[in-house]
């Protein structure tokens, strides 16, 4: 699904250069579950940015799903973004003057849906979600997990080949986290395929396959045993 | 532009930011709201103005007579001079294929007038027959004096409006006789003026007779001219000036005074006053034009300034459009979209209200010098379609710009 080879990446800020990715090989197949960790600096949003078309590599090849993403315009990694990936973002990123039905519904809008599709599927994907009797509110009368939902149902909205998650637990506290991946994880036993930036142990182990990128290289990969989050949530609330 | 879809995302974007909305359609509404007051203002004043001058034919030359101010030819200063038929056949008779209309004046002040038993004091002036248009009064009813009137020394006379009102009170007066100084005149005809009450206290009789009534022998007041008209407002102006110079000084000849004696002759030119009055027409059209661009610049500045802010405010949801798949024309679509329907919406609003409060509060400052003040619609609507347009180009750069920076930039502003 996804095959990376070589990639480099340098940010350039006045005279100093930042290298912040130095040749990353990753290839990741359908329906796996993977988590890219590190530690701040490591490289780890730069390169989900590159996978996510957001932001693009100076050197190396990137293939999605057959794709070559490359020297792409505006236009072209708009469609490529809509038809490929779906975005959860750790700051959720709605647009907080539409409900949270309207915020699903956005992608299938950029795709061309009539209105009347778009709320159907938006909804579908809001019940997924657990969230159908919230579709009128706005997102600032949502709680962080809720508007984390929100924000995975958009993803998901589309129907995109990858999902890619940015720190989706990081505003999150511990049992939101767990039911956030307890979701996440529900996506993926349905055969999506979806990477997982986090720096979160726990978060980690509850992908199937875990990357450690440190300083712009990644240091190992290896396949884990999956903590399922709904056990980790029991474990964690007879802690308390 | 017509797509369904689009026009309902708009709809709820402005539905949903009605603080936004308000404040754009503000900044167009009241620039276009001002432009209009602005523009009726001073289409008034020019209505105003004009009105004031409409008394008497435009291009009138009237000329009176004065004591000398200066010593000519052994002859003191001091002396009267006294206009006369011969003067008046001197200008006739050298220039006939010039004048249009032509008239000496002998006329006199507060002649007590009655009839049955109604009286008032008017002023009486004998004239010629050209002098209605001279005067450019017109007939309520009735005939003008006319050249029998004149050969014959007929005793008629003509009323002016507010004579009549205030003699006959409505009642019909044609054929009826008046008492002036004593002596029965048979009114032909009521006319009223454009200059309004003070010019129709009068009452005008056959010249010839005025002579002999008032017993003046052949003296003149005055002598009013027109000359034929011509096409362009220059050739007038040149033709009128030439003329009165060339009376000027006949009559001067004539008369024994200095060249250089100002009182003696008076030469009075409506034309070269109404090149200035239509000077100072211009000058009154710059000023308001000048300021109704201004206030347009003000307008554009305003709508551009609120278009940076928006679309500056608009960066993070840009960001996260273009992240779920928006195509960069598909942002500047909206932006612009958004934008033109707002300002044209207001731009309408801000038209219609200026022309609502012209229509009710205009006639409440009708004065001398401001009279039906309206507005050409053509220019307002071209103001507010610049307006849009400035909003639209003004939003164009940075919505475009938004377009453009990658996703992630616009994600990570706050």
């Amino acid at each position: 699904m996804i095959e990376i080879k070589d990639l480099h990446k340098s940010y350039h800020m006045g005279s100093n250069s930042l290298h912040v990715l130095k040749g990353i090989d990753f290839s990741v197949s359908e329906g796996e579950m993977v988590s890219i960790m590190g530690s701040s600096g490591s490289g780890k949003s730069t390169l989900l940015n590159i996978l996510g078309i957001l932001d693009e590599a100076d050197e190396g090849s990137y293939h999605l799903d057959g794709t070559e993403i490359k020297n792409l315009n505006e236009r072209v990694a708009a469609k490529y973004r809509n038809q490929f990936l779906g975005f959860i973002f750790q700051s959720f990123n709605l647009i907080n003057y539409k409900s949270a039905l309207d915020n699903v519904a956005m992608p299938l809008y950029y795709q061309g849906e009539k209105r009347n599709v778009r709320t159907e599927k938006a909804m579908h994907y809001l019940e997924k979600v657990g969230l159908a009797n919230w579709a009128g509110h706005l997102p600032n009368e949502l709680s962080g997990g809720q508007k984390q939902r929100v924000a995975i149902a958009r993803a998901l909205a589309s129907d995109p080949k990858v999902l890619l998650a940015d720190e989706p637990t990081g505003a999150l506290d511990t049992r939101t986290s767990y039911e956030v991946m307890e979701l996440i994880q529900g996506i993926n036993d349905d055969g999506k395929t979806i990477l997982v930036v986090t720096h979160e142990e726990d978060i980690a182990h509850m992908t199937k396959r875990i990357v450690n990128l440190k300083d712009g290289i990644i240091l190992d990969d290896s396949v884990v045993k999956q903590v399922r989050a709904k056990e980790a949530k029991a474990k964690a609330l007879t802690h308390v | 532009m017509f797509n369904l879809e689009r026009w309902q995302e708009i709809f709820e974007t402005i539905r949903k930011n009605k603080l936004r909305t308000f404040l754009t359609g503000l900044s167009v509404a009241s620039g276009i709201f001002i432009l209009v007051i602005l523009l009726a203002i001073g289409q008034g004043m020019q209505n105003g103005i004009s009105s004031e001058f409409e008394n008497d034919a435009a291009n009138r030359i009237q000329v009176w007579a004065n004591v000398t101010s200066e010593e000519y030819k052994g002859l003191n200063p001091g002396r009267r001079i006294q206009l006369d038929n011969q003067d008046y056949d001197l200008a006739e008779g050298k220039n006939i294929d010039k004048l249009e209309y032509k008239s000496g004046v002998f006329s006199n002040w507060g002649v007590l007038t009655s009839y049955k038993g109604e009286t008032g004091s008017y002023r009486v002036e004998g004239v010629r027959g050209d002098y209605q248009f001279l005067e450019n009064e017109t007939l309520v009813a009735g005939r003008y004096i006319n050249q029998r009137d004149l050969d014959g020394y007929e005793k008629v006379t003509v009323l002016g409006n507010r004579v009549y009102q205030d003699l006959f009170k409505g009642k019909n007066a044609i054929g009826e006789y008046i008492s002036i100084t004593g002596i029965k005149f048979k009114i032909v005809g009521i006319y009223t003026d454009p200059g309004g009450e003070r010019e129709e206290t009068r009452m005008f009789i056959p010249l010839t007779t005025a002579q002999r009534v008032f017993n003046a022998g052949d003296k003149l007041r005055s002598l009013v001219f027109t000359l034929k008209p011509e096409d362009k407002f220059e050739d007038a102006l040149a033709a009128s000036e030439a003329f009165s110079t060339q009376l000027e000084n006949d009559l001067k000849t004539r008369h024994t005074v200095a060249p250089t004696d100002e009182r003696a002759i008076n030469v009075n030119n409506s034309l070269e006053n109404a090149k200035r009055f239509y000077d100072l027409m211009a000058m009154i059209r710059y000023f308001f034009w000048g300021v109704g661009i201004c206030t347009i610049i003000a307008g554009v500045v305003g709508v551009s300034n609120i278009m940076l802010i928006i679309v500056k405010e608009r960066t993070k949801e840009i960001g996260i459009r273009k992240a779920i798949g928006a195509q960069p024309l598909s942002i500047i679509g909206m932006i612009l979209h958004e934008s033109v329907f707002v300002t044209a919406i207001a731009g309408f609003i801000g038209l219609i209200s200026g022309l609502v409060l012209i229509e009710f509060v205009g006639p409440l400052i009708e004065t001398d010098f401001i009279s039906n003040p309206s507005v050409n619609f053509g220019v307002a609507i071209t103001t507010v379609i610049i307006l849009v347009v400035a909003g639209a180009i003004a939003g164009f750069f940075p919505a475009y710009r938004a377009s453009i920076i990658k996703p992630i930039v616009a994600l990570r502003d706050e």
